[in-house]
């Protein structure tokens, strides 16, 4: 099934054209076609590929700027399915949270387009490519169709996420002058024998590309730009933030940062724990401490993902590298990643529910909820559970086989790190507590409950964290093979 | 039949599961179709449960393991299983049968409630997450269970979800007890990487059997210990104990069959299941966490025994009484009686159970009283349940002979007199033996005997929090008939019906039959659960030991009835020692104590957190923004003197890099690639300065 890749990559931008020429009252509809068709090629793609076979599969090659080594390179190992999966999931999700105008859907149809991109990509150049053309999009969705404050939050979220990227942009062309190549695999080889760059200018190459991930997940204290953003974004744009693009630092981090700078960033073990750490316990006290409903999501999501880094300093970090605890430790995070994305996207579903209905989303501005909507409640509270990691849901396997590889990797960062699922259930349980419980308020008393189409979107969702929290096997078999490659580098 | 038992018993907790499920998806609506459900679940899974007990009594030392692979992650497989022993059998039988009197008194109980379906679609889910804890045999599979048991606890707290005390004392339960829970995660963490496997029996690979202890060596301090902190949230221990008498908030079959039969018992039951970590490397029988053990138990017990003396709801007192049990469990755990521990968990499974449904009873009787100064003479008014509600409260006081509670607490503190390191807590538990006796004493007084003493308006005794439309069920049935009087008549209280009153009955039964089999005379569940054959010795029947009890016990019992014969509205001890009575009353103002430290602490870290974003870390941001503006406008401003201001003017485009930076802030994406290209150049030339 050669082309399958491409296919997927161009489908959505064609969308984006079809949208962008349709009449605005079917725009939506053509956009969720095209998603819905994106996602059976992404099935597709899992169906060709083959779970125990080890590298990147259905990869396809072609030349494209032979001068500077560019080429156009796509491929996938389990960790790029299952975001491709992850993305192919999220944007129907996000498409039918929300109405959207054509122009919106047409931005995001480019991003999902960028998203694959970015997931499949195996050089730089184009990798690059797809990551910044996911940007613009994100920035003017923001920018147009975002709430207060629209214009503060989206420059913000511009120039953060540009900032890192220039830094990034400069290291790798530090590390394309020194070593002449561009591809992963190549440099991947090349790491292992020796440092790419010597030096200071691997510690700036380093630098450049740490800050351009770590601005992207976000990592404390690169984080400033994510409640703003995601608070203000339109509810859909906030599931695809939270759920696909926040993955792209994660998954950077992966790609490229582990294996190209396995020094620099065991050098900086302690440190980079350290900055884990606080990522996952500030930010779960400062989620506890807001009373917008989607600002307390946001800063969840920065908890969450703290996680997943967490994992990763671990592996990068400990001295001593037991094979077991580090197929722990990345297992914990694939499936965090994946789990996050979900959750998270119908946390931000349930909070645009709530908003739709009552015209705003103050954590006070609710009550007695349970008596009035006792489905939304009752479904909303699921995905809450899932995300406070409650065993039986989706989100407690991720968490635990992170939280098993890194203790033993990183005890005392990963003992420290478990205050942050103290802090995010006290959250919760406080949300759960003020927006469902007490007597009926007069303000809440017309809200309808969940609608038929409302619950057609969230009732599978909800299956997939049941099933994942059950039975999870079918996850991992996505990418169980690319976790044992994986730890081999490390060993 | 046998067989089968031991191939299928992991069946026990997936019927109640199953129940539950289908309540929730089809029989919302159906009443009768819901408790129908959920009371066949139960009986099933009874009957599953006699046959495995009886399984485990016809193959003695066997022990049933079944153990399969959840997942796989890499090369790893993380494997979890089931495991049937005698400790796990004989849980079994005590939740399922317990469980289901409760069932049956909660279909009178909660009969005109509108959510009388999700009432029992969340008690049988409840009863699946307990079983489940009973027979894993994973240590990961205990820990999952024993999180869904937290959930339907907190679930059932907060069941009557428009009252705001219910809801608050369901969320203070579940993050109390996740304070434990996650030192009893870090725990299995730590014995996840000390032996590589979480399964408790796997043919001498698991890690309370040989190879795992030997694996865990000198790390088992800490992992005990950590794995106790989860113990001491669940079972209500000193110092998180406090959450267990606010949920008294959830209604009272809840209580009884989560707050005082099973699910707090579940920290003393773990304990007992990884027991060979706590007494790994034991010297005598001590060891430093069985030290830990011990003391916590002896602070929660005695503690709680003086606090239940000062109180005046007639749930808090037995919600205190259960804590001091459970005190005195974990005591007997800790001093190397584990039979003797689990034998009162079981004993107290039954008499508690028997006391809360009476408490039930009362409440339900006395239009939702629960104040037990306000009642009074409701012997001659409700007979069965007094007689009944006697035979608990005999047999929490430890009176002997014939009630399960007094051979039970016998045994335990003969294990605590014999413990080497300290003679200290048999005595501080001998007083705990008066104090339990005498706090009986007063509330059976107060219920039953003398008068009646609430002739005042009800407005001002009704419970907080529930308003009289917000009445449930049991309200509904009394006071249905006479319409709501806003006034106390004696008259209207009259015995419950048989479905709650049979219960009742079959639960006293239980808590006098089980002490056929608790004499010591004839030992014969303390040597099931301990692995060995029983004997019988009438000689051991009369020991000198039980003397001292009997008397502590009668001594107690005399005392109540000296202080509270003439008791009025205003408790005789707060007459005599006020102040000693406030401390009591406001339960040693603990949770004040912990509302002004540990939780005023964490909220001001939340508000800190919250305000270093918005202003240090966010301030930071801007002001590295705004350096760039100034660095901007400084050189716009030398270019503006240095160089020609004609120029300048003319060109009228050139205003520096302060616009240009404010250019970027306004968002201008044909900014971006320009800002690519610079950068891209000044790398080349950065890097051909290098060359």
């Amino acid at each position: 099934m050669a082309g399958l890749i491409t296919a997927l990559i161009l489908l959505p931008l064609v969308g984006a054209l079809f949208v962008s020429a349709s009449r605005p009252n079917s725009a939506r509809g053509i956009a969720l076609g095209f998603t819905v068709l994106s996602g059976v090629i992404a099935f597709l793609l899992w169906r060709n590929f083959d779970s125990a076979a080890a590298g990147m599969q259905l990869v396809e090659r072609h030349p494209w700027i032979p001068s500077i080594g560019a080429e156009y390179l796509v491929g996938i190992d389990g960790l790029s399915l299952l975001l491709v999966i992850l993305t192919s999931l999220v944007f129907p999700f996000a498409l039918l949270a929300q109405r959207l105008s054509g122009g919106a859907c047409a931005l995001l149809l480019v991003m999902q387009a960028a998203l694959y991109g970015t997931f499949t990509a195996q050089n730089f150049i184009l990798w690059f490519l797809f990551y910044e053309m996911s940007l613009i999009p994100g920035f003017l969705l923001i920018k147009i169709w975002g709430g207060e404050n629209r214009d503060r939050a989206a420059t913000k979220f511009f120039l953060y996420t540009f900032l890192g990227s220039v830094a990034m942009l400069l290291a790798f062309l530090g590390i394309y002058f020194a070593k002449g190549t561009f591809d992963f695999a190549k440099l991947a080889e090349l790491a292992r024998s020796g440092p790419l760059l010597s030096g200071k200018l691997g510690w700036i190459a380093f630098a450049g590309i740490f800050l351009g991930l770590a601005v992207k997940v976000p990592l404390f204290p690169f984080h400033t730009w994510l409640p703003d953003a995601y608070e203000t974004a339109p509810t859909g744009v906030s599931m695809v933030l939270t759920g696909v693009l926040s993955k792209m630092g994660v998954y950077g981090f992966i790609r490229l940062l582990l294996p190209l700078f396995p020094r620099e960033i065991h050098a900086l073990g302690p440190w980079l724990l350290g900055l884990a750490v606080c990522s996952i316990v500030f930010a779960s006290l400062a989620a506890w401490a807001q009373s917008d409903l989607k600002r307390m999501v946001a800063y969840l999501s920065i908890n969450h993902l703290g996680y997943c880094l967490l994992g990763l300093f671990a592996v990068s970090a400990a001295t001593a590298r037991p094979a077991v605890e580090l197929q722990a430790a990345l297992s914990g995070v694939f499936l965090q990643i994946f789990n996050h994305g979900i959750t998270a996207a119908a946390l931000f579903y349930f909070v645009g529910l709530l908003e739709e209905r009552r015209g705003s989303r103050g954590i006070h501005d609710f009550g007695g909820l349970m008596q009035r909507t006792p489905l939304l409640c009752g479904w909303m509270s699921v995905a809450m559970f899932s995300s406070l990691g409650l065993p039986g849901l989706n989100g407690f396997i991720g968490e635990f086989l992170i939280f098993k590889g890194a203790f033993a990797l990183a005890a005392v960062a990963t003992a420290v790190a478990v205050l942050g699922l103290l802090f995010t259930a006290v959250t919760f349980l406080r949300a759960m507590q003020l927006l469902f419980s007490g007597p009926r308020t007069e303000s809440c008393s017309t809200l309808p409950d969940l609608l038929r189409r409302e619950k057609l979107v969230i009732v599978p969702v909800t299956l997939l964290m049941f099933a994942i929290g059950i039975a999870p096997q079918f996850v991992f078999n996505i990418f169980n093979t690319t976790v044992i490659q994986m730890t081999r580098l490390f060993v | 039949m046998t067989s089968w038992t031991a191939a299928n018993f992991w069946l026990i907790p997936l019927l109640p599961l199953a129940a539950s499920l289908l309540i929730l998806g089809f029989a919302k609506s159906h009443r009768g179709v819901a408790i129908g459900l959920a009371v066949i679940g139960q009986l099933t899974t009874l009957s599953i449960s006699i046959a495995a007990f009886a399984w485990t009594l016809g193959t003695p030392g066997a022990r049933g393991v079944q153990n399969f692979t959840w997942f796989t992650f890499g090369e790893q497989a993380v494997r979890i299983g089931c495991v049937l022993d005698p400790l796990a059998a004989a849980m079994l039988v005590m939740i399922t049968l317990v469980g289901l009197c409760i069932f049956v008194f909660s279909k009178g109980y909660m009969a005109g409630d509108k959510d009388f379906s999700r009432f029992f679609a969340y008690l049988s889910f409840f009863s699946a997450a307990m079983l489940g804890v009973v027979i894993a045999n994973s240590l990961l599979l205990l820990f999952v269970c024993w999180e869904l048991v937290g959930l339907a606890s907190y679930l059932l707290i907060g069941f009557w979800i428009h009252k705001p005390s219910a809801a608050a004392a369901a969320k203070k339960a579940f993050i109390t007890t996740r304070i434990g829970d996650l030192g009893f995660f870090l725990g299995l963490l730590w014995l996840y990487r000390s032996t590589g496997t979480l399964l408790f029996y796997d043919n001498g690979n698991g890690c309370l059997e040989s190879a795992g202890l030997l694996a865990i060596g000198s790390s088992s301090t800490f992992i005990a210990l950590l794995i106790f902190s989860g113990a001491v949230g669940k079972s209500g221990q000193f110092p998180l104990h406090v959450w267990l008498p606010d949920a008294m908030e959830g209604p009272t079959p809840v209580s009884a069959l989560i707050h005082a039969a099973t699910m707090v018992a579940a920290g003393v039951f773990l304990v007992a299941r990884v027991y060979p970590i706590f007494s790994l490397g034991a010297i005598d029988g001590v060891t430093p966490s069985l030290t830990v053990v011990v003391w916590v138990g002896v602070i929660t017990a005695l503690m709680a025994s003086l606090i239940a003396i000062a109180q005046a709801d007639i749930k808090r007192i037995l919600a205190y009484s259960t804590v001091s049990q459970l005190g005195l469990m974990m005591v007997s755990l800790g001093v190397g009686g584990v039979a003797a521990g689990i034998m009162h968990l079981l004993a107290h499974g039954f008499f508690k159970a028997l006391l809360f449904l009476g408490s039930g009873s009362v409440i339900h009787a006395s239009h939702h009283e629960q104040d037990i100064r306000k009642m009074g003479g409701l012997r001659k008014l409700m007979p069965v349940t007094f007689v009944t509600y006697a035979i608990g409260m005999m047999a929490l006081s430890g009176v002997p002979l014939f009630f399960a509670g007094a051979w039970t607490k016998e045994e335990v503190l003969h294990a605590t007199a014999h413990w080497p390191k300290s003679q200290a807590p048999y005595f501080l538990m001998l007083a705990g033996v008066v104090l339990t006796a005498l706090y009986m004493t007063r509330q059976m007084i107060y219920v039953f005997y003398g008068s009646q003493r609430r002739n005042i308006d009800l407005q001002s005794v009704r419970p907080e929090g529930l308003e009289p439309a917000e009445s449930n069920a049991a309200e509904n049935i009394s006071a249905g008939r006479t319409g709501h009087s806003p006034m106390f008549r004696p008259e209207s209280i009259h015995e419950s019906p048989p479905v709650m009153t049979r219960p009742l009955i079959v639960l006293a039964i239980c808590t006098i039959g089980l002490s056929a089999v608790l004499t010591p005379a004839w030992p014969w569940l303390h040597d099931y659960l301990s692995g060995e054959s029983a004997h019988f010795d009438f000689a051991q029947l009369i020991q000198p030991m039980l003397f001292i009890s009997l008397a502590l016990v009668a001594g107690g019992i005399a005392l109540g009835v000296l202080i509270y014969r003439r008791a009025g509205l205003t408790d005789p001890l707060q007459q005599a020692q006020p102040a000693l009575f406030r401390f009591l009353e406001n339960k040693m103002w603990l949770d004040e104590l912990y509302a002004h430290t540990v939780i005023a602490l964490s909220k001001a870290a939340a508000r800190v957190s919250n305000w270093m974003d918005r202003f240090v870390w966010d301030g930071l941001v801007r002001a590295v923004g705004g350096i760039g503006r100034f660095l901007g406008s400084f050189s716009a401003g030398v270019d503006e003197r240095g160089i020609n201001a004609v120029v300048d003017e003319s060109v009228g485009g050139a205003r520096g890099l302060g616009r240009l930076m404010s250019r970027f802030h306004s968002g201008q994406v044909q900014l971006y690639l320009g800002a690519v290209a610079v950068a891209v150049l000044a790398l080349l030339l950065f890097y051909a300065w290098l060359a």
